[in-house]
């Protein structure tokens, strides 16, 4: 039986240094994610390159990020950003060790037209970057919680894409 | 006295965290400073007391663009400390996955960083709106060498298969071969890419450079050859404090490197091109003269082709590679390690980087000592920027201040990894 269209069409991205402190709080919940996502909604994780994401994205409707933010005041707190609605506020935006964060990312895949017509942000508020850095407490212990939202968000998205398109198999 | 300083605080579209001073008196140039002030990072020093098999994964570190280019002379250097030889297929893929990270970090330059400056762009993403096939392909391209690079390094960034005498393990055939198609595709564009930077229009600027980089007997270089310049430098890697020095300036955190007897010296694709074009493939030749470039180009603004020929040419060598391949019968040469001192010197894509080590006799690390290559541009970089700047005096702030960032970014310099914001102040008087 050919797969529905539609269950492909949903990507989570974990984004995110492991060796850079709390940057790496992505790579942990894609850890999580993999005993908690859809088995069709395909989970990348990129530690560096974000440039790759303007690939990365291409071809689906709908993405769904998991990144640090920069250092606000409650290390661990899960921000949830639908960039339908929403801009990627300033003092959130991810930090990167590289010249492209995901905000550029996301910005260079607009310019291109490849943008998903959903894309939403789980960012979650970091303290500390340092290479070599442990991480935070209160980061590490919102990685169940940010993964079971994502895992949530994913499924929400991809039952309303098949409402949308109906089964491609038919 | 009339005088001017011309300010760029955080140079942006670099990687890592430098600025930019230009001083004016009565009309010319008096001061033009490139300063690096990220913070040391002590590398060399926290190698010390580490093994020899720690050593490829902590350089790796020391940058997220041109790890390989790290891995590659410290293990060369552990390899010649111990008496290693790395030969046929082991050394094929080193070569492969260094190409990986040519296409890589060339790609990144040319099409995200430099273009923007020759069309006006004040960033990729602005350029992407109108230039988006150029920048599609160009994804495509860098996909391509992260692609490699992942294949042979099990990830793209910092990569994790290179040790001392090989690889932890190595590719089957079978794994290299859906590449195959990929670098065809990747090398097309890349042959476009040259064809296209060639219509940039480039300020008409030269400087009689001494070049400095790595020449093999019968390769374009990448992991191996004699360090030769274009004034009569032609010695073993192992020699080169007879020929360099490294010294502190007050303005940066970087050493400067010199030649002792001259001064400031380049490395990089302008020097690479000079001292090897004719170990160039044919085809490729025929490419970079197509694109105006004749045997040597002096036009450090015209990196940007010699680049984008550079990937072209990693492209084509990646795919001679993968054709010939046959799994070596172990994925490293087995070893003892010994006490010894040992030297690497690879061409990354922004020049030679330089490493000495020395080893106890258990293979510990006794003393590191590494030369990046945009420390020794770093006194080019300036004499360039004093010429570009002493050329338009009497120009806007802004246009100056474009040009010599242009100038700048001609380098590709790679202070580190981190990303800046642009400001610019302008003192007059």
């Amino acid at each position: 039986m050919t797969e529905p269209a539609a269950l492909r069409e949903v990507l989570v991205a974990c984004i995110g240094n492991p060796d850079c402190g709390d940057d790496g709080i992505g790579s942990l919940v894609a850890q999580e994610l993999e005993r908690q996502l859809p088995s069709h909604a395909p989970l990348i994780v990129r530690r560096g390159d974000m440039l790759a994401l303007a690939e990365d994205f291409a071809g689906f409707n709908a993405v769904v990020c998991v990144d640090a933010a920069a250092p606000m005041d409650t290390p661990g707190r899960i921000h949830r950003i639908d960039l339908t609605s929403e801009e990627l506020p300033r003092e959130l935006s991810a930090t990167s060790t590289h010249g492209f964060g995901l905000a550029e990312a996301i910005e260079l895949v607009r310019a291109l037209n490849r943008a998903p017509r959903t894309i939403v942000i789980y960012a979650v508020e970091g303290a500390c970057f340092d290479v070599g850095a442990v991480m935070t407490q209160a980061v590490a212990a919102s990685a169940e919680e940010t993964a079971r939202l994502v895992a949530g968000e994913a499924e929400r998205l991809i039952a309303s894409l098949d409402r949308t398109s109906g089964p491609a198999s038919a | 006295m009339a005088s001017k300083t011309i300010k760029v605080d955080y140079l942006a579209r670099v990687e890592g965290e430098g600025a930019l001073d230009l001083e004016f008196t009565d009309g010319r140039v008096t001061s033009a400073r490139l300063k690096i002030f990220e913070p040391p990072r002590f590398f060399e020093a926290f190698l010390r007391g580490r093994s020899y098999t720690e050593l490829p994964d902590i350089v790796a570190r020391i940058c997220g663009i041109c790890p390989i280019a790290y891995q590659m002379g410290s293990v060369h250097a552990a390899e010649q400390a111990f008496g290693v030889s790395v030969d046929g297929q082991l050394r094929a893929l080193r070569r492969l996955i260094y190409c990986g990270e040519w296409i890589s970090s060339h790609t990144l330059h040319v099409a995200m960083l430099h273009a923007p400056d020759f069309l006006g762009f004040p960033d990729a993403i602005q350029m992407a709106r109108d230039h988006g096939d150029l920048v599609r392909n160009a994804l495509t391209l860098k996909k391509a060498g992260n692609e490699l690079m992942r294949v042979l390094g099990g990830r793209e960034i910092h990569p994790v298969s290179v040790k001392a005498g090989g690889f932890h393990r190595v590719p089957t055939r079978a794994e290299l071969a859906p590449m195959t198609e990929t670098l065809k595709r990747a090398r097309d564009i890349a042959v476009e890419l040259v064809r296209w930077t060639a219509g940039l229009p480039f300020p008409n600027f030269e400087q009689d450079y001494e070049f400095v980089a790595l020449r093999h007997r019968d390769e374009y270089p990448l992991n191996e050859g004699r360090l030769v310049s274009n004034r009569g430098i032609n010695i073993e890697i192992a020699d080169y404090d007879s020929e360099f020095e490294e010294r502190h300036v007050e303005h940066s955190t970087a050493l400067h490197s010199v030649v002792k007897q001259r001064g400031a010296y380049q490395v990089g694709p302008l020097a690479r091109y000079a001292l090897n074009s004719d170990r160039l493939p044919q085809h490729i030749q025929g490419l970079a003269a197509e694109a105006g470039l004749g045997p040597v180009c002096r036009n450090p603004f015209k990196s940007i082709i010699v680049r984008a020929v550079e990937t072209a040419y990693a492209c084509e060598e990646a795919l001679r590679i993968i054709g010939e391949y046959e799994p070596p019968a172990a994925a490293a040469v087995a070893f003892t390690p010994r006490e010894g001192t040992g030297f690497g010197c690879t061409e990354a894509p922004r020049g030679i980087c330089w490493h000495r080590y020395e080893f106890e006799a258990d293979g510990t690390i006794r003393r590191a000592r590494i030369v990046p290559p945009t420390s020794q541009n770093q006194p080019c970089i300036e004499s360039d920027l004093a010429a570009v700047a002493g050329g338009m005096v009497d120009r806007p702030d802004d246009e100056i201040r474009h040009r010599c960032e242009q100038a700048i970014r001609n380098y590709d310099p790679c202070i580190s990894c981190s990303t800046h914001f642009l400001k610019l102040s302008i003192r007059r008087s």
